[in-house]
C-alpha cells in the first residue's frame, strides 16, 4: 500500500444555486484522515458538516456544485459514476445518520437488511452465512436476544436500537471509514453514552477511521483523537483534541469552549455569550466571516479571509491573529472575558409560602384501541404521585429523558385546573376550586417560556403585539402596553424599534428573547421554562442562560426549569429533581445532588454527560445502563427502574427482592431525598 | 450532552437565509410574499382586470343606453342586434342589452354576497368547533356532515314558494347556507393543528379567550384559504343562482338575473340566438375571469399547488 493517508479532502467546496444567488455551504476545506484515527467535526447549524461529508460519500442533491477533490488512499471519489461509488460505500466506506428510522427500509426485517449489504459486497456469500453473520453483528452492537430481533422490523426498534443496527450495517463489511453525521442527537442523553461506546468497539474491532459530525463539544472531548471546527462553511482550526480544547487559537472556537455549561464547573462560573449570529452563506463579506462576532477584530479582518494557518504541533487555525493568541500575548479571558457574576440579591425566602407547591399529583392516560368500539388495552402512567416545591426566587431543575413525564407535569400545572390526584398550589392557592375569574387573575403569576421559540410565536402578529399580548387580558390600555413593551425589550436586551418587526426576521437567540418578554409582561413570581435553550445553537444558549439568571436576580422571579440537559440545570438551578418514569427519583440541593448522587439513576445519567474537556473525559469511568426506557405501559412491580438499575446487578439475591416486590419510596440520606432501597449499599462512583 | 435539535433549528436558518437572500423588505411578512408572486402571475391581472370592468359595466352600463331593463319597444320586437337595440330584443320588445347589464349586476351582487357569507360562516363555525373540540366539535361534525349529505339543490327548490314572495336577498342567504360546509370542515381541521401550536397554548395560558384567540391566532393564519374560498366561492353561488333561476326557481320577473335571461333565451336560442348568446357569453366571461383570480391566488399562497409546480 502507499503512505497517502487514508481519506484527503482537498479544497472541497459545494454550492447550491438559488435564483440569481447561490449558498456556498462549503468554501474550501482540507482535511486528511489517516487509518485508524477518529476525528470529530463540529460546528453550529448550517456550518456545512453535513453538506462536506455527504459529497464525500457523493450523496448530494443533483443541483449541487462540487469543486475540489476527494481522495481515498490516492484515488479521487469525486466524478465516478453511480455504480462505482455505490461499490465504495459500504465496503470502503459507511455512513451512519442522525435518524436511523429514513435509512432503514421498513418493509425489510433488519437481519434482512443486514444480510443484503453484506451479500452486495460478497457475492460467494451464502444467504444462510449472511444471516448467521447479521446475527453475530447484532450480538456485537448489544442488541439482546440477536436470535429472536433479527427477524424484527425497524419500527419495532426504539431510536437507540436502529442507532444500534446502523452501526452493525456499517461495520458490516469491514469498512476502512466510517462517517458518522450527528449519530446521536436525536437521542436520550443514556443512550447516547451506550451508542458512542458501541461506535468506540467497532472501530476498535474494525480497525476503521472514524469522522464524526456533531455539535456537541462534549461528544467530541470524550471519543475524537483530532477535531476539526467548521464556521461559515469554512474549517477554522484543527489540531488534537487536547491542543485545541486546552489552548485554542482561533476566537470562535476561544468562544465556543467558554459559551457551553460544563457539568464539572457549571453554577460556579457564568457563562460567556458569543453574540450575533453566523453569516448568511448566499452574501458573505470578503474578510473574516467570524468579523461581526469577534472581539478583537482588526482593520485588517474585513479585507481578506484568512486562511488556515498551520502553527505549532499540527495545530492550525484561520485567523490572522493566531499567532499572538498562541504565543499567550493574548489571553483566552482577553478574548472573551467572562461576564460580572450575578449580584447576590436573590434569596430563596424560606419563611413564606412557596411559590408552587405540588403535593401527589397524578396524570394517567387511559390508553384504547379501536375507532368505534374503545376498549381500554393500559395506562400510561406520565406522571405518578410527585412531589414538587418551588420557592420565591427559587430554581427548581427538573431533568429527565425524553418520554419521562416533564412536559405532562408542567402542562397540568400551566391548565390550573383539578388534577386526578394529588393537589397544585400555586401562591398559596389550591387550583382545584379557583373560579374563572381566580384562574385569570392567578395566571399572572405563572407564565411559560416554550422549547421552539419559532413554534411559540404567532408569524403573523409583530413582535409589539406578541409581548403584549398577555397585557390584552387584564385590560391594560394601549399606551400602556406599547410602554410596558418598550420596558420589556429593554430588559431582555433588544432594540425599541425591533417592536413593529415580525418573528422571522430574528434570529434564534432574539426569538428566544421575545418569548421571555412576554412571559414578562404581567411581572409573574413564577416562570415554568420547558427547554428553553435546547432548540438553540450552542453559542447562542449562553446569552439566554445568562439572560435568565439575570432577570431572576433582578425581579425575584422563581423558576420551574424543565431541561434534559444537566449542565445546563448545574448552571442555574438552586434545586433539582430527576424523573424517571413518572416518579421522582432523587431531589435536593443542586450542589449537592450533583456532587454526591445517590440513586443509581442520577449516576448513570450525570455519567453519561459529555464533559467538553478531554482530560476530564479521559479519566471517567461511564456508568451504562441496559437497555431502553421501558415501555410506559408495562406494569412493574417494586421499583420501576430495577429493569435498568446497575446497583441491583450487584446487590445480593435477598436485597434484588426488595427491588422488584416493594416500591421504594423517596427518604432523606444525608441532605437529599433518593427512592431507592439500598443507597447505603451503593459503591458505584459517578463522574 | 447539550444542546440543540439540528433539525430544527436549521430549518429556521434555512427560512432566515430565504428571506435574506431574496433581499426583502425589512417588513416583509407573508402577505407580502403573496403579494410579490400574484404580481408576477399574468393570470391573475387578465382576471382580476376583466372582473373590475364587469363590474364598471354593471354599474354604469345603463347609463348609456336610453333602454331601460322593463320599457317594451313594441314596434321592434324580436329583432337582432341594431344600433338602437345594441343586443337586440325580445318577443316583446325588451332591450337585451338593458337586461343582460341588469341581470349582470344581480347575479354579481348575489355572487359576491353569498360567496364570502359562506366563507365566513364555515370560518367561524370551522374554528370554533376545532378549537372548542369536545361535545360542541361532534355536534357541529354531525350537523354538517348531515347537510352535507341533503340534497342542497333538491332542498332549495322546495323553499323555493318561501323566497318567490321575498327579496332576492333570502335567496342570496339560502345559497350562503348551503354552501359553507366542505370549507367549514377545512378549516377545522386546520384549527385542530394549529390549536396545538406552541403560540396558541401561550396565549391560552395567559388566560386569553376563546373568542380572541380565534379572532387573532387562528383564522388570520388560515386567511389566505379563507380568501381562496370566498373567491371561488363567489362563482359557486353565481352558479346555484343561475341553475335556479334558469329551472323556475330562483329569480321572478320582473327582476332578473343571468339564470333567468337564459331561460328565456333557451327556446330561442336556434331561431333568435342574440336572446340566448349575450347573457351566456357575459355569464361564462365573469365566472372565468373570477375563477382565473381565484387559481392565481391560490397558487400564490400554496407554490407547491396547481400550474407553478416544476
Ligand atoms: N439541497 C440544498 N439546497 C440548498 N442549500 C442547502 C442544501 N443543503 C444544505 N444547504 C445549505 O448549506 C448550508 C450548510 O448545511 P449543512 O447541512 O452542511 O449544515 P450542518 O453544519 O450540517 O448543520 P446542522 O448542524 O443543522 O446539521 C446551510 O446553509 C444549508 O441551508
Ligand atoms: S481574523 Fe480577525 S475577525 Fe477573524 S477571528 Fe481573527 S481576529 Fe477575529
Ligand atoms: S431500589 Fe433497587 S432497583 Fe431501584 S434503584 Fe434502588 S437498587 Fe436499583
Ligand atoms: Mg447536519
Amino acid at each position: 500500500m502507499t503512505d497517502a493517508p487514508l481519506l484527503e479532502v482537498r479544497d472541497l467546496s459545494v454550492s447550491f444555486p438559488q435564483g440569481a444567488d447561490e449558498v456556498r455551504a462549503v468554501r474550501g476545506i482540507s482535511y486528511t484522515v489517516d487509518q485508524g484515527e477518529f476525528l470529530g467535526i463540529v460546528g453550529e447549524s448550517g456550518s456545512g458538516k453535513s453538506v462536506s461529508s455527504m459529497a464525500i460519500m457523493g450523496l448530494l442533491p443533483r443541483n449541487a456544485v462540487v469543486t475540489g477533490d476527494v481522495l481515498l488512499r490516492g484515488e479521487s471519489l469525486l466524478g465516478r459514476d453511480d455504480r462505482e461509488l455505490s461499490r465504495l460505500r459500504g465496503k470502503e466506506i459507511a455512513m451512519i445518520f442522525q435518524d436511523p428510522l429514513s435509512a432503514l427500509t421498513p418493509v425489510y426485517t433488519v437481519g434482512d437488511q443486514i444480510a443484503e449489504g453484506l451479500m452486495l459486497h460478497d457475492r460467494a456469500l451464502s444467504q444462510q452465512a449472511a444471516s448467521v453473520r447479521a446475527v453475530e453483528l447484532l450480538r456485537v452492537v448489544g442488541i439482546p436476544a440477536p436470535e429472536r430481533r433479527v427477524k424484527a422490523f425497524p419500527h419495532e426498534f426504539s431510536g437507540g436500537m436502529r442507532q444500534r443496527v446502523m452501526i452493525a450495517i456499517a461495520i458490516a463489511n469491514d469498512p476502512d471509514l466510517i462517517i458518522a453525521d450527528e449519530p446521536t442527537t436525536a437521542l436520550d442523553v443514556t443512550i447516547q453514552a451506550q451508542i458512542l461506546e458501541v461506535l468506540q468497539q467497532a472501530k476498535e474491532m474494525t480497525g476503521a477511521a472514524v469522522v464524526l459530525i456533531t455539535h456537541d463539544l462534549g461528544v467530541v472531548a470524550g471519543n475524537a483523537d483530532r477535531i476539526a471546527v467548521m464556521y461559515a462553511g469554512r474549517l477554522v482550526e484543527t489540531g488534537s483534541v487536547d491542543d485545541v480544547f486546552s489552548r485554542p487559537e482561533m476566537p470562535y472556537t476561544i468562544g465556543l469552549l467558554r459559551s457551553v455549561p460544563n457539568l464539572v464547573t457549571a453554577g460556579r462560573t457564568r457563562l460567556v455569550p458569543l453574540e450575533g449570529r453566523p453569516p448568511s452563506l448566499s452574501d458573505l463579506p470578503p474578510g473574516c466571516p467570524f468579523e461581526p462576532r469577534c472581539p478583537i477584530s482588526v482593520p485588517e479582518c474585513t479585507t481578506a479571509e484568512p486562511p488556515l494557518l498551520v502553527l505549532g504541533g499540527g495545530h492550525s487555525a484561520a485567523c490572522i491573529r493566531a499567532p499572538e493568541i498562541e504565543s499567550g500575548a493574548l489571553q483566552a479571558s482577553d478574548v472573551f472575558p467572562r461576564p460580572e457574576p450575578v449580584s447576590l440579591g436573590s434569596e430563596i425566602g424560606s419563611e413564606q409560602e412557596p411559590v408552587l407547591t405540588i403535593e401527589g399529583l397524578v396524570r394517567h392516560f387511559p390508553l384504547t384501541t379501536g375507532m368505534v368500539f374503545k376498549k381500554q388495552i393500559g395506562t400510561v402512567k406520565a406522571v405518578d404521585g410527585i412531589d414538587l416545591q418551588v420557592r420565591a426566587g427559587e430554581v427548581l431543575g427538573l431533568v429527565g429523558e425524553s418520554g419521562c413525564g416533564k412536559s405532562t407535569t408542567i402542562l397540568e400545572v400551566l391548565e390550573m385546573t383539578r388534577p386526578q390526584a394529588g393537589s397544585i398550589r400555586i401562591a398559596g392557592r389550591d387550583v382545584a376550586d379557583l373560579s374563572r375569574s381566580d384562574r385569570l387573575s392567578l395566571r399572572k403569576d405563572v407564565q411559560i417560556v416554550f422549547q421552539d421559540p419559532m413554534a411559540a410565536l404567532d408569524p403573523r402578529l409583530t413582535v409589539g403585539d406578541i409581548i403584549g399580548e398577555p397585557l390584552t387580558v387584564h385590560g391594560d390600555s394601549k399606551m400602556e402596553r406599547r410602554r410596558r413593551v418598550a420596558e420589556l425589550l429593554d430588559l431582555v436586551g433588544l432594540e425599541h424599534s425591533m417592536s413593529s418587526r415580525y418573528p422571522h426576521e430574528f434570529s434564534g437567540g432574539q426569538r428566544q428573547r421575545i418569548g421571555i418578554a412576554r412571559a414578562l409582561a404581567t411581572n409573574p413570581r413564577l416562570l415554568v421554562l420547558d427547554e428553553p435553550v435546547s432548540a438553540l445553537d450552542v453559542s447562542i444558549q449562553a446569552g439566554v442562560m445568562n439572560l435568565l439568571e439575570d432577570l431572576k436576580a433582578r425581579l425575584r422571579l422563581s423558576y420551574l426549569f424543565v431541561a434534559h440537559d444537566l449542565a445546563v440545570v448545574r448552571q442555574i438551578a438552586d434545586t433539582v429533581a430527576v424523573m424517571y418514569l413518572g416518579r421522582i427519583v432523587e431531589t435536593g440541593d443542586v450542589g449537592e445532588v450533583f456532587a454526591r448522587p445517590h440513586h443509581p439513576y442520577t449516576q448513570a445519567l450525570m455519567s453519561a454527560v459529555p464533559i467538553p474537556d478531554p482530560e476530564a473525559e479521559r479519566s471517567r469511568e461511564r456508568i451504562l445502563l441496559d437497555g431502553d426506557l421501558p415501555s410506559p405501559t408495562d406494569e412493574i412491580s417494586g421499583c420501576n427502574f430495577h429493569g435498568r438499575c446497575p446497583l441491583y446487578k450487584i446487590l445480593d439475591p435477598s436485597r434484588q427482592q426488595q427491588c422488584v416486590t416493594e416500591d421504594p419510596r423517596l427518604r432523606m440520606i444525608d441532605t437529599t431525598s433518593a427512592a431507592c432501597h439500598h443507597v447505603e449499599q451503593n459503591t458505584l462512583q459517578p463522574l | 450532552m447539550a444542546i440543540i435539535d439540528p433539525l430544527s433549528t436549521s430549518d429556521v436558518d434555512v427560512t432566515a437565509e430565504l428571506v435574506d437572500s431574496r433581499k426583502a423588505p425589512r417588513n416583509s411578512s407573508r402577505a407580502a410574499l403573496i403579494w410579490t408572486r400574484l404580481r408576477s402571475t399574468p393570470r391573475f391581472w387578465v382576471g382580476a382586470l376583466v372582473v373590475g370592468a364587469m363590474i364598471v359595466w354593471a354599474i354604469a352600463g345603463l347609463w348609456i343606453t336610453k333602454w331601460s331593463p322593463t320599457d317594451q319597444d313594441l314596434i321592434n320586437s324580436s329583432v337582432g342586434p341594431t344600433a338602437s337595440h345594441w343586443f337586440g330584443t325580445d318577443d316583446i320588445g325588451q332591450d337585451i342589452y338593458a337586461e343582460t347589464v341588469s341581470g349582470l349586476r344581480r347575479s354579481l351582487v348575489i355572487g359576491l354576497i353569498a360567496g364570502p357569507a359562506s366563507t365566513l360562516i364555515a370560518a367561524l363555525v370551522g374554528a370554533f368547533a376545532g378549537y372548542t373540540g369536545g361535545r360542541a366539535d361532534a355536534v357541529i361534525s354531525w350537523l354538517i356532515n348531515l347537510l352535507l349529505v341533503l340534497p342542497a339543490f333538491f332542498i332549495l327548490v322546495l323553499l323555493s314558494p318561501v323566497f318567490k314572495s321575498l327579496s332576492f336577498l333570502v335567496l342570496t342567504a339560502f345559497i350562503a347556507l348551503f354552501t359553507w360546509m366542505v370549507m367549514a370542515q377545512v378549516i377545522r381541521a386546520q384549527t385542530k393543528s394549529l390549536r396545538d401550536r406552541e403560540f396558541v397554548k401561550a396565549a391560552r395560558f395567559m388566560g386569553v379567550g376563546t373568542g380572541t384567540i380565534i379572532r387573532r391566532h387562528i383564522l388570520p393564519n388560515v386567511a389566505s384559504l379563507l380568501i381562496i374560498d370566498a373567491t371561488l366561492g363567489v362563482v359557486a353561488a353565481i352558479n346555484s343562482e343561475t341553475a335556479l333561476s334558469y329551472f323556475g326557481f330562483g329569480i321572478q320577473r320582473p327582476q332578473v338575473s343571468l339564470g333567468v335571461l337564459l331561460a328565456d333565451g333557451t327556446p330561442s336560442a336556434t331561431t333568435r340566438p342574440w336572446m340566448f348568446v349575450f347573457p351566456a357569453l357575459v355569464l361564462v366571461v365573469l365566472l372565468f375571469a373570477v375563477s382565473l383570480v381565484g387559481d392565481a391566488l391560490r397558487d400564490a399562497v400554496d407554490p407547491t399547488s396547481g400550474s407553478t409546480r416544476d
